[in-house]
């Protein structure tokens, strides 16, 4: 059967539209609605949840996360620094912190730390201080990794305008190659906070009291406590896409700001300063931020 | 151009000896010796390959040469225990692609360093700015983005940037070869009055008609040495070496070669 390019099209949405439509019909008729109503949507037996899981969970849940967030963004930036630097030791060192770190469990690293930290140092710190370093110490490895592909996508040009202009390799770094290292590098540290909030849930193997609980453990403990199955997880699922969704908005409205202001246009031209320039356009944008993102940064930047 | 003779203060000559220049096993400078006298434009011109931009940013240390000795304004700058820094103070550079920094206004490309290396207020790096975007016809275009701006604008105002330091040399790498032909004459008329101004220019450049019209000197580079020097006219127009001859013909009349060709 021939087919013309009308025909086809016609019949590949007609295919999709089946697909979906027959998954919606056997959806409804294979769950059990009622029952799952039941243990998931029983907002009413909950409102004693409030307002302790905003006042204690997400203040320790933002806590946690902001806490390591910045540990990580400092610790990320020395071993992004140390992985460009000309001195071999610290390129080694960087390479090392980041493949030993990415590659374990953040449970595992959170478990040693937060029992390891207290034994190490002979004092006990506040629980949120080994999260943070556990978190932090993780995250590092993601963002130096993160850090360094955004400083090396900024153009050789830029640098060597700078110093020509007189300025020395510290101050150009700093007034030139980090600003937009930093509009480049801002889609994956979203990415990263948002990885790093929905982490900090794993704080509650440390053992925690009252006053610690972030999110997931007021959503653990609210199932035994509450007559509502598992509707307390559904509200502490909420309230994650209350912190995380607003970030992605803020990240994509920022990167659309900075498009429109600041970055070079692409121009004909302009051969290769704007060839660099588009090709890390395109793995820095939220798209490519998925997993990590890191790996797409860093991919990009080497084409 | 007694208006704006002031503009320079001073002007430093630069003297070369000696130098090369590898990367790895690709030797791109085998020994070049080269005198710019203060005030005097010189440009370099040559097939690419040729050498001729290694040869410039060597001048300012964006490349370290292997081997020789370069001085500007008497001062050695391949000493290692020269402050590079400084030296880059008084020495201006335009680049191919501009390199204005996207992430500041025009105003700002042309008064950050002289606030944060120079050490100015911020009112006396905005007039100073000023004074020279005026100069270069773009003090309307003093709060827009680099990104905003036309090539030849861009151009511009990086020559404006790198003015507004009071340098006492000017480099220039290919600076209208990035550039749409129409506005290519604009960026041309402001070196050129810089030249008349008596600023000491080291020019890359493929534009024959400016370098016959400006240039005091005519340096033709092939192969990493210098094959020919002189006056413009007598490079240009009448070519000793072989390869001189055959470089221009190729670059000065394309359609004289196919024919010869045929």
């Amino acid at each position: 059967m021939v087919l013309t390019t009308r025909q086809r099209s016609r019949l590949s949405k007609g295919i999709q539209l089946g697909i979906l439509v027959l998954s919606v019909i056997l959806l409804v008729l294979l769950v059990n609605w009622p029952l799952v109503i039941e243990s998931f949507f029983r907002f009413g037996a909950v409102g004693g949840m409030f307002p302790e899981i905003i006042l204690v969970g997400l203040k320790n849940t933002l806590l946690y996360t902001v806490t390591s967030f910045a540990f990580g963004l400092v610790l990320g930036t020395m071993l992004a620094l140390m992985k460009t630097s000309s001195f071999g030791p610290y390129r080694w060192i960087a390479t090392v912190y980041i493949e030993f770190f990415r590659g374990l469990p953040v449970l595992l690293v959170l478990l040693a730390m937060g029992f390891g930290l207290p034994i190490a140092f002979g004092t006990t710190w506040p629980q949120w201080v080994n999260v943070m370093v556990a978190l932090g110490l993780s995250s590092a490895a993601y963002m130096a990794e993160t850090l360094r592909a955004g400083l090396q996508a900024v153009p050789k040009g830029q640098m060597e305008a700078a110093r020509s202009l007189g300025m020395p390799q510290w101050r150009a770094m700093v007034t030139i190659v980090i600003p937009q290292a930093f509009r480049i590098v801002l889609p994956p540290l979203t990415n990263e906070f948002i990885l790093l909030t929905k982490d900090t849930s794993l704080a509650f193997v440390l053992g925690m009291t009252m006053s610690q609980y972030e999110l997931t453990t007021f959503g653990r403990n609210g199932m035994t406590e509450y007559p509502a199955g598992m509707t307390p997880l559904m509200v502490a699922g909420a309230i994650y896409l209350v912190i995380t969704l607003p970030m992605s908005l803020l990240a994509r409205w920022f990167e659309k700001r900075t498009n429109q202001t600041s970055r070079p246009k692409r121009r004909r031209s302009d051969g290769a300063a704007t060839a660099a320039a588009s090709s890390l356009a395109g793995p820095a944008s939220p798209s490519a931020t998925a997993a990590r993102g890191t790996t797409d940064l860093t991919k990009g930047t080497q084409a | 151009m007694s208006r704006s003779a002031a503009t320079i203060q001073s002007t430093a000559g630069v003297s070369i000896t000696g130098l090369h220049k590898s990367y790895g096993s690709n030797e791109v400078l085998k020994g070049i010796d080269l005198a710019v006298a203060p005030g005097e434009v010189v440009c370099l011109v040559g097939p690419s390959g040729s050498g001729k931009s290694t040869l410039l940013r060597c001048i300012n240390l964006l490349e370290t040469p292997n081997a020789g000795t370069i001085e500007v304004g008497g001062h050695a700058a391949t000493d290692p225990d020269v402050d590079v820094d400084k030296m880059r103070r008084s020495v201006g550079m335009v680049f191919q692609q501009f390199n204005l920094f996207p992430h500041l206004s025009v105003l700002k490309n042309c008064t950050v360093s002289q606030m944060q290396v120079l050490k100015r207020s911020r009112s006396e790096a905005e007039a100073i700015a000023r004074k020279h975007l005026r100069s270069v016809g773009l003090a309307e275009l003093e709060t827009r983005f680099p990104g905003e701006l036309s090539g030849g604008q861009q151009q511009r105002v990086a020559i404006a940037r790198s003015l507004s330091m009071d340098p006492t040399l000017m480099l220039f790498d290919e600076p209208t070869s990035a550039l749409d032909p129409e506005t290519v004459g604009d960026v041309l008329a402001i070196m050129r009055r810089l030249a008349q101004e008596g600023m000491t220019m080291v020019v890359v450049t493929h534009e024959m008609g400016f370098a016959r019209e400006v240039a005091d000197r005519v340096v033709f580079m092939d192969g990493g040495v210098v094959v020919e020097q002189g006056p413009a006219e007598e490079v240009i127009g009448n070519p000793q070496q072989p390869r001189t001859q055959d470089f221009l013909r190729r670059v000065l009349d394309p359609n004289h070669v196919a024919a010869q060709e045929d």
